[in-house]
This record gives C-alpha cells, structure tokens and sequence, in this order.
C-alpha cells in the first residue's frame, strides 16, 4: 500500500496545487514541496528493508486481459531513483518558487512538475513492464509541458516540440521491445523477466527486441546520434532544465539500461551497441561543450557526455562497472542539478547567460562563486569530490574493458575505449575550468544587464545543500558504499563486486588516466581560444536544422499521399470509398460465390407495392431533379417519407418516428443553406465521368440488394434475441430500442451525443464572423415577411408540439419514444417560432443559452454513468424505481430517465445552436441592416 | 369482415391517390406545385397509418400519424417561405 501511495501522491497533489496557485503562490508552492517531501518519507520508511537486500513488491489487477497489472516494485534501483526524484524534487519545487516571475502561472508550473513527479516514481518503480512504458510516455508529455512553459517563445515551443518527437517515439519503440520481451518471456513481471536472461538471449528475436528498447533508451537519454533534443529544450525555465533535464528523466533512459540490465545483456551486441554508443557520446558531447557560449547549453552538452559515460558503464557490464555506472547515475544527479541552479541563479541576477559578456563574478556574488566552483570540481572529477570517485572507477573498467570477452566485432579495437575515456575525461577538465574561470575570474564586466549580487536564501540553499551532498561523498565514500552497493547488486541481479571505494587506490592506471586528463584539460583551457577558432573553421552540424528538414519531408509526403486519392473533389471521394467497397463485396462474391437462401419468401401485401413503387419513382426523380437544388429537396422528402412509413408498417415505430422528425429537420437545415447557394446546380463533370459515377453506383447498390436478399434468405440467430430477453430484467424497460440506447449500448450513446455537441460547436466556429460571399439569386415573392395567419397558427403549435415531446419523453423507455425523438420534436416546436415571427422577436423572447444548455446535457449523462459507481456497478449501468404519486399514478423511475434527460437536452441545445448560426450567417439582423443603410 | 375489406378498399384508393401525388410532384410544372403536392402526400400518409391501425387493431400507429401532421406541417411551412421570401429564418 506504501508504494501505491508513494506513486500516487504527486499525482492527487496537481490539482489543489493548480488551483491555489492561482490566488497563492507561497501555499502553492508549499503544497507541492509538502507532498514531494511526504513522498520521500514514505520512501524512507520501506528503506531498512531494502538496505537488507529485500525486493518489496505488491500488486493489483488492472486490465488482466493485456497482461497489465498495478504492479509496483521497490528494490535498490527503485530506492536510489526515488530519493533523487523526490528529494531533488523538493529543492527544485523551492527554488522554482523564488526564480520564476510573478506573473508566470507558477500553479500551473507546480501542477506539471507534480505530473513529472508522479511519472518519474511510476517508471522507477513499475514492477509490470507495461506500467512502466505507460509511465514512461508520461514522463515525455510532462517534459514536453515544461519545457513549453514560456509559451510566447518560439524556441520554447520548438525545443517541446522536438523533445516529444524524440523521446516519445523512443518511446513507441520501447513499447514494441517490451511487448516482444513479454512474449519472449510469457509474462510482463519484471522479476519474471530479470530472470530469463538465457532464454531471452538465445531467442531469435532478441536482438530486435535489444534494438527497440536500446532506441527507448537512448532517445530518452540523449545518446548519440538522439541527443540533439536535449540542448533544445535548455529553453525550458531553469528549475526545469535542473530537474528534468539533468537529475530525472534523462536519467530514465539509463534507469532502463540498469533495469533491464540482468535480462538482457551478457551478449556482444549488448556490449558493442551500449558501449559504442555511450562512448561516442562521452567524447563528441564533452568536445562540443567545450566550445558553448550559453551556460546552460554547456551543461546539456555536459549532461549528454555523462550520460555516455553511464551507459558505456552499462555497457561493459562488468560488477564493478555496472557499480560504477550506479555510482556515476547518483553523483551526476546531484552535481549537474546544482550547477543548473548555480547557472540558473546567474542568469537571474545578471540578466544573461553568455559565457563570453559573464566575468569576474567572484566578487560580486561570493556565495554562487563558493558553490558553483564546488560543484564544478565535482562534475570534473577532481580528488576529495564525488565525481572523482565515480569517474575513477569508469577510468579502471575502461582500462580492463580491453579484455572484454564480449568484444566480438569490435575485437582489436578495445584499445580505444581507456584512450576515448581519457579523451572525455580531458574536454571535460577543460570544459569545467572554463565554467569558472570565464564567469567568476577575470576583469568584472560593468555592461552586465543586472548589476550582479548573490540572490535571497531561497535560491541558494538547494544548491548548498546539492554541493553537501557533493563534498560529503567525496570526501567519505565509506558511508555511502553500502547503499551504492545495494542499488548494484539490483542492476547485477547477483551480489555486489568485491571492490572499495576510496580516494587512494595506490598507483593505478586509472590515476593516471586522471593525471593526464587534469594536465590536458588545464592546456586545453590555456589555448582556448586558438582550438576555438580552429573548430570554428567547420560549419557546425545541427541537430535541429535536420530534424526539422525531416519534419518537414514528412508532412510533404504525407500530404502528397493524401493528395494522390482525396484531391479535394467530393465526388472523387466518394467515387473513391464507393468504388473500394464494391471492390471488397465482389472480391467475396468472385471466391466464394453467391447462392440465395433456403427460407420461404414472404408474400409482399399489395397495399405495400405502391408505397415501393413511389420510393423507387422517387429516387429516381431525385436523381432528375438534382440540378433544381429546391425541386430535389422536395422529392428528398418523399422518400424520407416512404421510409418512415415502412418503418413504422414493419413495426419499427421508434425508427419511424425518428426518421420523421430528423426528415424535417435536415430540410429546415437545408433550406436554410440553400438560401446562400446558387438555385440551381451547374453541369460541371463529363460525359465519361457520369457514366462511370452510373456504372459504379448500379454495381453498388446491386451488390447490396444481392447481399441483402443472400441475408435474409438464410434462417439465422440474431443478436436481437438476446435485447428481447434482457430488455426488461436487465434495463427495466420494455422498449428494447430505447433500452438499447440508454444501457446496453449507453457508451455508444454517449460519445454521440458529445459528437453532436462538438459538431454544433464546430458550426458555430466555422460560421464565426462570416458572411456569405455570393448573394442569393432568391427573389422575394410577396413583402410580407411574417403573415399573419403563420404568426397566429404557430403558437398553439408549439404548445401542442412541446407537450407531446413531453409525452413521448416520459413514456420512451417503455413505448416508442425517449429523449432522442423528444428532443428533435421539441426542436421543431422552436424553431417553427423562428420560421414564423422572424429570428429578433423570438430570440428576445426564447433567452435560453442552448450551448450551455447542450453542455449541461453531456454532464448529465455522464454523471448517470458515474452515479453507477456509488452502486457499485459497472459504468451507466441502470437501476429502477416506481414511484407512486396521487393524482398522477405509478410513475416509473430508472436512471436511464436522467440519462434520457441528457440526450434530450443535447439534442435540443445543438440544434438550436446550429439553426440560429445558420440563421444569423444570413444576413446579420434587423439593427445591423439599419446600421448599414445610415452609412450609406 | 365488412370494415377489413373496406379498410383494404381504402388503402388501395389512397395508394392511388399517393401515385397521383407524385405525378403532380414529377411534372411540376411550378416548384410551389410539387411543394403542394408534398403536403397532400404527408395528409394521405396519415390516412394510411390510421387505416393500417384500424386493420392491425392497435393504437401504436397513431402517434406517427400525428408526428406526421405536425412534421409535415412544419415541412410544407418552412417550403413556402423558402418558396415566397427565400429565407426562412428572417
């Protein structure tokens, strides 16, 4: 339960945390440290059982069918990540509240960053593979939210937008190798998993399976060539760039190194993929952050090469490398995300970031200059730091790597990875010199945008307590060796190396690897600026040029394949979807053959023959009629007609009376459309054109007809046998259609109604300040716009009309009727008031707001649905009432009433809504007319 | 026995009448003539509706037959105004 709480607190804090931050931002800010910090305490509490080499699972069913499981885990990994996530956390939460400006929305920021937080403890501590991709793609949506918090920059919204590209589709191939390992293994348990290394090695789809969760990882951890992400979204605000960006979740591609680590490595594509792409990365990322002008941007390109240096950790997969890389994962977290803060802070207080304009700050702000220096030390490995201890430790396997028995093709190279590591490890000497020697040393520069001084406590206290955490682990490694060795011994899945941390180790090459890279660096930084101007020399390769080229191919290919079958012509469209489904029916027919049934016909009543024999004479004049747009609406009525009445002949009432009601409505809609449309339709396609349109829609409707008859010749068990016999025990209603509408199939019922509404709003959209452009060609015939006989007529009708759409709501769920009918029936009643007296006199006198009266609707049916819940019962699931009331009767009561109630009230509100846009896109009002003509 | 077959008489008499309807509706020859001929064929729908009730001996028809009136009552409105002022809603 510990852990289910552990994940879910973050979550349960956005909101309160979102709407306080609008009136406060001090409480807003504590809410959200609170919970981070409750969190952490909550962690604290499952620690002792942990540091005694206890793996803590529980689980809860989910969605069983797809293997996906509640299911969290907290072993050493798990443990280690939550500290950082949670404790890193409630600093930055602190620090983001004094860097951001008062007019940013800091709770919609807090809000986020909760959201991160809860994603980031969901992945560390997912025990079900599948939870852990779900958390995953969390993570990138939350980063992509806050990195495109200053929404009014364009390059904030670039960099989100490349971010999410990148690690999101990181993620799919993440979800792929996941969903391959679990067939693999047979199950998504991640300790099912950690323990079949030898059968997923030696599977045959290992290695694709090894590719896709590599990209995951890697995307997410900005290794080469995915890391160009990562600098892009430095325009995040700082607390973001320190958390996100360095401390967590560029850590998650790493975490996934290590988490999956016991199942999959052991093989030399392992080996040569992990290691080759980390160590590339080391190198090329340590190189170009040598020559970064932007704070901020040096230390993602620095976060990128420690990241390399992590995997190729991973990579060599020895016990004691692995241990190396966890070692490495927690002094980075805590090293980078106070230097952001450091960088972060200088950029507040100075106005810029720019190495070149920042010097000799260290006067002006003496306590950043103490702590950012430290922490620099700490990133660049010198001895007495926690990145000397770590990054000594990766010197040595780099050196023993050279006799690594799963070099495979790389076989005669590995002598290049201790001289790749010296490499990384010199441009990174050299870089961090550079960190503090261009902005704290030299001439102080008086054109600073700010005048420079140390900032309030508030944002120099986390990075102190960061830069602690540094020293003391740097300078006491005993103390912390244990838990280090816990958290290996879970990315080992065996026991821990036999190894010690310390300072001195005595002679070893790894010290003198570091000796090489101290007295490079220091050179390096000495001749800056000749190597500058050397590497300047080269045009600069961008990331963000090419990703954006190939955004760009994309969408262009996209569109010209859309372009190739939907030209924009309705009648290719149609032609198109018409001509493949005939294609599909006949491709049936071709293999199988068609035989008609073995059933009796049924002998057609003659009175029904003529009813038949005018829908078809009625679609045939239709289909003559159609260029006189008014004379084809006319002959559209008769069939929609006819159609009712075999519908209602075959005792399909429901239909009937719906198809009545939505008959006169789409006329009303029609000609309302047809007022602003030329009066007659243009003869526009060839002759060749309509013949094909001919042939294609006789074969259509033919193979309809034929499959229609092969249907109904045939006996058959239909589903509606089963709506029969539960309509009434299950649905308490006797009308199996309504019953059908409002339970069995409710959550069909439901996204159409929300279809309905968002249809509505989309006309009102559309229609937004528009007039038509051509006039219509529409005469009037007689002045008087509003006869009075009309006038006089229409107002006992709707009174009429609204009592029988009163009636046949009431009594829907039991005979023909319900909410769907009501509602377009109660429609009519109104908008015949519009027809007769004009849309001025009847909107002064109807002021009812139909969106929100639409709104309302989907917020009823969907409070019907959840009301199930308190009963225990699945989603819009029905219950049942009568109620006796005197001088009325037995009035029966189910939910499905309220439900109903919603649909009317969709039905009603979305097309009044549509029909006064309509109306209104005519020709603007009586005073806006007058208006015009005084202009004149 | 009398009232079935005079009920079947009827129908088939209003059948043809609905036939009629619709040659009016084919051959115009004035737009307000079909329009015209729409609204006799929505009154002789109802006549058919009520007649098939009285055959089946149920009341469920008749509510479709009075949404009809109404409906076709609305319909042939809002046809006419199309037809004399060109917009419906002013």
């Amino acid at each position: 339960m510990t852990m289910l709480i552990i994940v879910l607190l973050p979550f349960l804090a956005i909101f309160p945390v979102w709407m306080v931050g609008r009136r406060n931002r001090f409480i807003s800010m504590l809410v959200a440290a609170a919970t981070s910090a409750s969190a952490l305490v909550a962690l604290a509490t499952l620690a002792p059982a942990v540091m005694s080499g206890e793996v803590l699972t529980s689980s809860w069913p989910w969605i069983e069918r797809l293997g996906l499981e509640l299911a969290f885990r907290v072993d050493g990994l798990a443990l280690l990540f939550g500290i950082l996530i949670l404790g890193i956390g409630t600093l930055v939460i602190v620090y983001a509240y004094f860097y951001l400006h008062d007019d940013d929305p800091i709770g919609s920021f807090y809000a986020m960053l909760m959201t991160f937080m809860g994603a980031m403890m969901g992945v560390v501590m997912s025990e079900n593979v599948l939870l852990l991709v779900m958390f995953w793609e969390l993570t990138s949506i939350s980063s992509f939210l806050l990195i495109g918090y200053w929404k009014h920059l364009p390059a904030a919204r670039q960099g989100a937008r490349m971010a999410l590209g990148i690690t999101g589709g990181g993620g799919l191939a993440l979800l792929a190798g996941m969903l391959l390992i679990g067939h693999i293994v047979g199950s998504y348990d991640l300790t099912t998993i950690l323990a079949s290394n030898e059968l997923i090695l030696g599977h045959d789809l290992y290695f694709v399976a090894l590719v896709l969760v590599l990209l995951g990882a890697f995307t997410k951890s900005a290794q080469f060539p995915f890391h160009f992400w990562l600098p892009n979204a430095m325009s995040a605000p700082t607390p973001v760039s320190s958390y996100l960006h360095s401390a967590t979740m560029v850590k998650a591609g790493v975490f996934l190194l290590a988490r999956m680590h016991p199942a999959l490595s052991g093989s030399s594509s392992w080996f040569v993929l992990v290691t080759g792409a980390g160590t590339i990365t080391l190198c090329f990322a340590a190189y170009v952050a040598l020559f970064k002008h932007d704070l901020k941007g040096l230390l993602a390109y620095s976060t990128i090469s420690h990241l390399g240096l992590i995997t190729a950790c991973f990579g060599f997969s020895t016990k004691l490398a692995t241990t190396a890389g966890v070692f490495h994962i927690m002094n980075h977290a805590i090293f980078k995300a106070s230097l952001f803060m450091s960088a972060g802070i200088i950029d507040h207080e100075t106005g810029t970031r720019d190495a070149r304009v920042l010097s000799g700050l260290r006067h002006s702000m003496p306590i950043t200059f103490g702590l950012a220096t430290l922490a620099t030390l700490a990133m660049a490995g010198f001895p007495l730091f926690s990145g000397f201890l770590s990054k000594e430790m990766f010197f040595e396997v780099a050196f023993l790597s050279m006799d690594n028995p799963l070099a495979g093709e790389i076989r005669g190279y590995e002598w290049l990875f201790p001289v790749l590591a010296t490499f990384g490890g010199l441009c990174s000497m050299a870089y961090s010199f550079r960190l503090i020697g261009d902005v704290f040393f030299g001439e102080e520069n008086p054109d600073l945008p700010k005048h420079p001084h140390d900032p309030p406590a508030g944002l120099w206290a986390p990075v102190a307590i960061l830069v602690f955490f540094c020293v003391a682990i740097g300078v006491a490694p005993f103390l912390f060796q244990g838990f280090v060795f816990v958290v290996a011994q879970a990315v080992i899945g065996g026991p821990a190396p036999d190894y010690k941390i310390a300072i001195w180790h005595g002679l070893t090459p790894a010290l003198g690897m570091t000796g090489v890279a101290v007295v490079g660096g220091a050179l390096l930084y000495r001749n800056w600026r000749s190597i500058h101007s050397f590497h300047t020399r080269f045009a600069p390769i961008s990331g963000k040029v090419i990703f954006e080229a190939f955004v760009e191919a994309a969408v262009a290919s996209a569109r010209r394949l859309t372009a190739w079958f939907d030209n924009g012509s309705m009648q290719r469209y149609i032609a198109t979807t018409i001509g493949f489904a005939t294609f599909v029916g006949f491709l049936g027919w071709y293999q199988l053959g068609w035989t008609p049934g073995t059933l009796d016909l049924t002998l057609a009543p003659p009175v029904a023959l003529i009813p038949w024999g005018v829908l078809i004479a009625a679609t045939a004049l239709t289909i003559r009629f159609h260029r006189k747009r008014l004379a084809a609406v006319v002959m559209m009525s008769v069939v929609g007609l006819i159609v009712s009445l075999i519908f209602i002949f075959f005792s399909g009432p429901d239909l009937g009376l719906t198809q009545l009601s939505v008959e006169v409505v789409t006329i009303l809609l029609i000609l309302l459309s047809l007022y602003v449309l030329p009066q007659w339709t243009p003869r526009e396609s060839t002759p060749r054109r309509r013949g094909r349109d001919a042939i294609l829609s006789c074969a259509a409707g033919l193979g309809v007809g034929a499959l229609a008859y092969g249907v109904m010749t045939r006996p058959q068990q239909t589903i509606s046998d089963f709506y029969l016999e539960k309509s009434v025990p299950e649905g308490g209603g006797s009308n199996v259609v309504n019953v059908i509408l409002v339970d069995f199939r409710g959550f069909d019922t439901m996204g159409e109604i929300a279809v309905l509404m968002v249809a509505a709003i989309g006309i009102v959209v559309m229609l937004q300040g528009r007039r038509p452009v051509r006039p219509n060609d529409v005469r009037p015939l007689i002045e008087e716009r509003f006869p009075v006989m009309l006038t006089t007529t229409t107002r006992p009708m709707m009174a009429l009309i609204l009592v029988i759409a009163f009636y046949i709501f009431m009594r829907g769920h039991n005979l023909p009727g319900g909410g769907f009918i009501a509602g377009l029936v109660a429609s009519v009643a109104l908008i015949i008031q519009f027809l007769a007296s004009g849309k001025t006199w009847t909107n002064k006198r109807l002021t009812v707001d139909f969106a929100r009266m639409g709104a309302l609707g989907v917020i009823i049916a969907v409070c019907t649905g959840l009301a199930a819940f308190l009963f225990e019962k699945p989603f819009l699931k029905g219950g049942l009432a009568h109620v006796h009331v005197p001088g009325i009767g037995e009035i029966h009561l189910a939910s499905a009433m309220s439900f109903d109630l919603g649909v009317f009230m969709v039905v009603v509100g979305a097309l009044l809504i549509i029909i006064k846009r309509l109306s209104e896109y005519h020709g603007g009002d009586d005073d806006e007319v007058e208006s015009m003509k005084d202009r004149r | 026995m009398i009232l079935h077959t005079a009920i079947l008489i009827t129908m088939g008499l209003i059948s043809f009448s609905i036939l009629l309807n619709l040659y009016r509706m084919a051959e115009g020859p004035r737009t307000l003539d079909r329009v015209v001929g729409l609204d006799t064929m929505y009154i002789n729908a109802i006549a058919m509706i009520v007649l098939m009730g009285m055959y089946a001996d149920t009341d469920l028809y008749f509510e479709a037959a009075m949404l009809i009136a109404m409906m076709g009552f609305v319909g042939t409105v809002a046809l006419s105004k199309y037809f004399l002022r060109g917009d419906i809603i002013e």
